[in-house]
C-alpha cells in the first residue's frame, strides 16, 4: 500500500492461539468499517483460525492465549524464534487471563473432577512473558480492535503508540458515564489501566481490572475508599485476581492478608 | 483400481479452536476415520467453584469468544432458576435481540470466512477483497449489523455486560433502537444478495441419518429455554438435560462425547431447522425452499445453508421484537435478586446448538458445584461418525486423491462450525 505516494512495507504477521476462547483472534475480524484497510496494511502469513494457507515467514506475532500445557511451551518457543516481535493479545497473554484461576485449586483434584478415570495433560497456567521474552503487551478481556490497528499504524507509519497512563474512570468520565460507586456497585475503574473506553461500566458493570493495574495508581486510597462504600475484603479480592492483571500489584497483596479472615466469617456465617 | 490413501490433518485450519482429522483406506476399504479434539482444557466448572452469582456470568463467558453471549444467557439463567427469580417481560425481549445479533453474527462469520473459500478453491475470504470485493463489502456489512445488535442491547459484542441475573442493567435508547430498525430493514437486499450467491454452491451430496436434539419450539423458534426435543421422539424438561447429553470421557479427546438414542446425535443450525422448521419466520422458510432444504434433512453439509436461514429469521425476529420494545410502555429491565441455596439449568440454543448451564449455589450465593455442557461436545460424536461414513463414500471413487479426500474431510467438519475450546472449555 502506498502512503503520500511512498510504498510501505506491509508487515507480516502471523496469528497464534494457545489457552484461550481465542475471542480476541475474533477481534480481528471486527470493526468491519477498517476491515478492508486493515487487511490491506498487513500481509497475514499464518492465521489458522481464518486460513488454510500456513506459512512461516511472519515477522510479527500476535500471541492469543495463556500457557498451560508442556506442548504450548515448545510451540511459543519457536514462534519466537522466528518472530522479530512478538505481541502478547488479550488478557490471557498478558496474565494468563481467567485461566489463571484455576491456579488455586489441586489440579489432579480438577482433573479428577473433570474427567474421571481420563486424566489429561496440564499445568499451571502462566502468561507468555512468564515463558519467553514480550516486546509489547495489549491487554483486554477481549483487546480492543483500535489498539491493534494502533500497533499496525506504528509499524507500517512509524505512528507513536499510545500509552495509557490514566485509569479507566477518565474514559468514564469522557462518555458521561455515572460512577458506578455512586450507585452503591464495586468498580476497579480507578486503578485499572484505560484504553479500552469504558464499555463496561455504560453498558451496567463496573470495571473488573481485565486491562491490568495503571501505573503509578493509589493501591491504598482505593482500597480505603471500597472500605469505606462497605465492600468486603474478599469482594475486593475476587475482582483483583480475576484477570490476574493485578498479580505484581501490592493492592492484590494487601486484600489477600484480610481474605483468610472474611472468608472464615462467611463460612461460618454459612454453616 | 483398490486404493491407498491418507489424510493427516494437524490442528484443522478455518475452525475455532485445536482439532486433528487422521484417515486411512487401504485397499479400497475404510481402515481409521478419526475426529480428534486436542484443545488444552481450562477447568471451567472447577473454576467456578466458590465464585459468588455476580461473577459467574462474566467467567462463563469467557468460555467462547464466539458465543460469550450465548454463555452468559445460559449462565445467567442457570443462576435465576437456582434462586427462583423471574425476569421481567422486556428483558427476555432484550435478550432475544442479544441473541438474534450473537446468531447473525456467528453464522456470517462461519459460513463466509470459514466455510465458503472452501467452495471457492481460497484459502481464506481474505482475497475475497480484491476478487470479489462486492462479496467481501457485503459479508463486512452483515457481520457488522451482528455485531452492532450485540453492542447496543448487551454492551459489548464479545464478552458482555449488560446481561446480568434479574434480566437486562438497562434498556437502549429508543432513538438506538429506531437506528437499528433501519439498518435491519436495509439488510434484507444483503441477504437477498447472501441467498443468491448460495444459490450457486455445490454442496457435497452426502448424508447419514441422524439424531437431531435442540429446544422444542411451542410457539417460537426456540433459542431460550424451554422443554428438549430429539428427533427420535426424545423429550425432557430443560432441567433434565444430562438425561439428553449422558457425556462420557474418551482416552484420546480433551473434549467430552455424548450420546443419546444412538451412537451419536447432532446440535446446532441444522437440527434446529429439522426440529422446528415450522416455527421459522415465513420469509425464511420461503428462502429454505428456494434453497432447497426441506425437513428432515439427513446432509450434515447443509448446516450452512440452514445458518442462512436462520440468518433471514433473526433478522426479521429482530425488527418484530425492536418494534414491540418501541410500543410496549416503558419498565424496569431487572428483578431485584435474593441469592438462596438450591440449583438451577439454563438451556440456550447458541448458534452451533444447544447449551447448558447448571450450578449449584449456597446460601450466600455462591457455586457449590457447576456443570456445562457443550454444543460441540454433542456434536464430536457425531462429527467423528459421519467422517467415517464419509470415507466409506467417496473412498471408492477412481478419482481420488489424499488432497481430494482432505478437502471433503476438512469440509465436513467445518460444516458443524466447531467450536472446539469452547468444547473443551
Amino acid at each position: 500500500m502506498k502512503h503520500l505516494h511512498i510504498q510501505q512495507k506491509r508487515p507480516k504477521i502471523g496469528v497464534f492461539d494457545f489457552t484461550g476462547c481465542e475471542g480476541c483472534e475474533m477481534q480481528l475480524a471486527n470493526k468491519e468499517e477498517t476491515l478492508g484497510a486493515f487487511l490491506n496494511a498487513i500481509e497475514i502469513v499464518n492465521f489458522r483460525e481464518v486460513s488454510s494457507a500456513i506459512g512461516n515467514d511472519y515477522d510479527v506475532a500476535l500471541i492469543d492465549g495463556a500457557v498451560s500445557r508442556p506442548d504450548e511451551i515448545e510451540r511459543l518457543k519457536a514462534i519466537r524464534q522466528q518472530a522479530g516481535l512478538l505481541v502478547a493479545m488479550g488478557s490471557c497473554a498478558c496474565f494468563g487471563g481467567v485461566n489463571r484461576l484455576k491456579n488455586a485449586y489441586n489440579l489432579d483434584d480438577a482433573n479428577r473432577e473433570v474427567y474421571g478415570l481420563h486424566p489429561k495433560e496440564t499445568m499451571p497456567t502462566v502468561s507468555v512473558k512468564e515463558v519467553v521474552p514480550v516486546d509489547l503487551e495489549v491487554p483486554g478481556c477481549p483487546v480492543n480492535k483500535d489498539e491493534i490497528e494502533q500497533v499496525v499504524q506504528h509499524l507500517v507509519f512509524g505512528l507513536p503508540l499510545p500509552k495509557f497512563a490514566y485509569p479507566v474512570c477518565l474514559q468514564c468520565k469522557q462518555r458521561f458515564t455515572i460512577c458506578r460507586f455512586d450507585i452503591g456497585e464495586l468498580c476497579l475503574g480507578p486503578i485499572t489501566r484505560a484504553g479500552c473506553g469504558a464499555p463496561c461500566p455504560a453498558g451496567g458493570l463496573g470495571c473488573w481490572g481485565c486491562r491490568g493495574g495503571v501505573d503509578n495508581a493509589n493501591f491504598d486510597e482505593f482500597l480505603t475508599l471500597c472500605r469505606e462504600k462497605g465492600f468486603s475484603e474478599r469482594d475486593v479480592n475476587d475482582r483483583l485476581e480475576f484477570f490476574g492483571g493485578f498479580r505484581e500489584h501490592e493492592a492484590l497483596e494487601a486484600a489477600r492478608r484480610n481474605q483468610a479472615v472474611a472468608r472464615e466469617a462467611e463460612d461460618e456465617k454459612e454453616s | 483400481m483398490k486404493k491407498n490413501l491418507s489424510v493427516d490433518v494437524h490442528h484443522l485450519a478455518r475452525v475455532e479452536g485445536h482439532g486433528n482429522i487422521k484417515v486411512r483406506v487401504a485397499n479400497g476399504r475404510l481402515a481409521e476415520a478419526r475426529w480428534d479434539v486436542v484443545e488444552t482444557p481450562r477447568f471451567f466448572e472447577v473454576m467456578l467453584k466458590d465464585k459468588h452469582y455476580t461473577a459467574a456470568g462474566i467467567l462463563t463467558a469467557r468460555i467462547c469468544g464466539i458465543c460469550s453471549i450465548g454463555h452468559c444467557l445460559a449462565s445467567v439463567r442457570a443462576t435465576e432458576h437456582a434462586f427462583g427469580i423471574t425476569i421481567p417481560e422486556v428483558a427476555a425481549d432484550l435478550r432475544l435481540l442479544a441473541k438474534h445479533g450473537e446468531t447473525l453474527q456467528s453464522h456470517v462469520l462461519h459460513m463466509f470466512f470459514l466455510a465458503v473459500p472452501d467452495f471457492l478453491g481460497l484459502p481464506s475470504a481474505i482475497p475475497l477483497k480484491d476478487l470479489k470485493p462486492e462479496v467481501f463489502a457485503l459479508v463486512a456489512r452483515l457481520k457488522k449489523l451482528g455485531n452492532v445488535i450485540c453492542d447496543v442491547v448487551a454492551g459489548r459484542t464479545t464478552h458482555p455486560v449488560s446481561i446480568q441475573v434479574g434480566g437486562m442493567a438497562r434498556m437502549p435508547d429508543k432513538h438506538v433502537l429506531q437506528d437499528l430498525r433501519a439498518q435491519l430493514e436495509n439488510a434484507l437486499g444483503d441477504l437477498d444478495a447472501a441467498v443468491d450467491l448460495f444459490a450457486g454452491l455445490e454442496l457435497p451430496d452426502f448424508e447419514r441419518e441422524t439424531e437431531f436434539v435442540s429446544l422444542k419450539g411451542d410457539r417460537n423458534y426456540a433459542f431460550i429455554g424451554g422443554r428438549l426435543i430429539s428427533s427420535d421422539g426424545t423429550e425432557m424438561d430443560e432441567s433434565d438435560y444430562r438425561g439428553m447429553t449422558n457425556e462420557y470421557v474418551t482416552e484420546r479427546n480433551t473434549s467430552k462425547w455424548c450420546k443419546l438414542s444412538r451412537e451419536s446425535f447432532a446440535v446446532g443450525a441444522l437440527a434446529r431447522f429439522n426440529n422446528n422448521f415450522h416455527r421459522l419466520h415465513a420469509k425464511a422458510r420461503a428462502v429454505a425452499a428456494k434453497l432447497g432444504l426441506a425437513p428432515v434433512c439427513h446432509n450434515p453439509f447443509m448446516c450452512n445453508v440452514a445458518q442462512l436461514i436462520e440468518c433471514v429469521h433473526v433478522v426479521h425476529d429482530s425488527m418484530r421484537i425492536i418494534d414491540k420494545l418501541l410500543a410496549d410502555p416503558p419498565t424496569d429491565t431487572i428483578a431485584p435478586v435474593t441469592p438462596r441455596a438450591g440449583v438451577g439449568v439454563g438451556a440456550v440454543e447458541v448458534p452451533r446448538g444447544i447449551l447448558y448451564h447448571e450450578y449449584e449455589y449456597n446460601r450466600s450465593g455462591r457455586v457449590v458445584r457447576a456443570n456445562c455442557v457443550i454444543p460441540t461436545t454433542q456434536n464430536n460424536a457425531n462429527i467423528h461418525h459421519d467422517l467415517e461414513a464419509l470415507v466409506r463414500k467417496y473412498a471408492a471413487d477412481d478419482d481420488m486423491t489424499d488432497e481430494k479426500l482432505e478437502l471433503l474431510c476438512s469440509m465436513l467438519v467445518r460444516a458443524y462450525d466447531p467450536c472446539i475450546s469452547c468444547s473443551v472449555h
